[in-house]
């Protein structure tokens, strides 16, 4: 992709955080939002992403969308860490209230409680909610 | 404040694509600079010149294009999305161009504030 040949703004470095609040399949959301992550990737930035309120599915083991006809592509939250972003946080209170745990999610995850995720929210430069 | 947007949801369908503008056009009222908006997800549909809404409603792409060609403001739709959804360059309204989603973290990284209207 050629933007970033032009991007010469090298030096910058801000916090983005991306925020997944929808479930994988129903609507597009969690796939482009992870389109977005990955180009991220590319602009060496300080990049986290959150997962509350139905993302927090996204992240779910067992994913099968073949009966939807579609991609499943929750493997590609495994292929995050290659790309040196590891900081994947989860609303504690998001989970709990669909009887999930940090155990069935696929990759390893920070779990938070509602007030740190807001705090954490705050020290972010650029927060982009999907 | 240099300002940038970020659009997720299409014309008419979502109120989104209006508050977008609305903000947009507020902040230049009062002297701040909106460098570019981003037209993702279903939002890069705000791009189709073809649109035809009935005389007594509002023309969103043409707002949009009258915004940029009075202020100078780049208004940019992600290729993926657009590609994915049937926006090509031969549709796209005055003032739009189709480029790639490192135009979204590029001036995420320039811009003082990144506002997104979404669902």
């Amino acid at each position: 992709m050629s933007d970033e040949a032009n991007w010469e703004d090298a030096g910058a470095v801000k916090r983005f955080m991306f925020v997944n609040r929808k479930a994988p399949h129903g609507t597009i959301y969690a796939l482009e939002a992870l389109e977005v992550v990955l180009i991220s990737a590319a602009f060496d930035q300080d990049v986290s992403l959150a997962f509350l309120d139905d993302g927090v599915h996204q992240l779910r083991q067992g994913q099968d969308a073949k009966a939807l006809g579609m991609k499943n592509f929750a493997p590609t939250f495994r292929a995050l860490d290659d790309y040196d972003i590891d900081k994947l946080y989860v609303e504690a209170e998001s989970l709990a209230q669909r009887g999930l745990s940090a155990e069935e999610l696929i990759v390893p995850v920070q779990v938070v409680d509602r007030e740190r995720m807001s705090a954490l929210m705050a020290e972010q430069d650029v927060v982009m909610s999907f | 404040m240099r300002f940038a947007i970020l659009v997720n949801e299409g014309p008419y369908q979502h109120e989104a694509a209006d508050s977008a503008y609305h903000f947009a056009a507020a902040a230049l009222a009062q002297g701040h600079e909106v460098s570019r908006v981003f037209f993702y997800m279903d939002g890069v549909h705000n791009a189709n010149r073809l649109q035809e809404p009935q005389q007594d409603d509002r023309n969103i792409v043409r707002r949009w294009s009258e915004l940029a060609e009075a202020h100078g403001t780049d208004l940019v739709v992600c290729v993926a999305a657009a590609l994915r959804r049937g926006v090509k360059d031969e549709i796209l309204g005055a003032g739009f161009r189709i480029s790639g989603l490192g135009q979204l973290v590029e001036v995420g990284i320039q811009a003082d504030r990144l506002v997104t209207f979404g669902d």
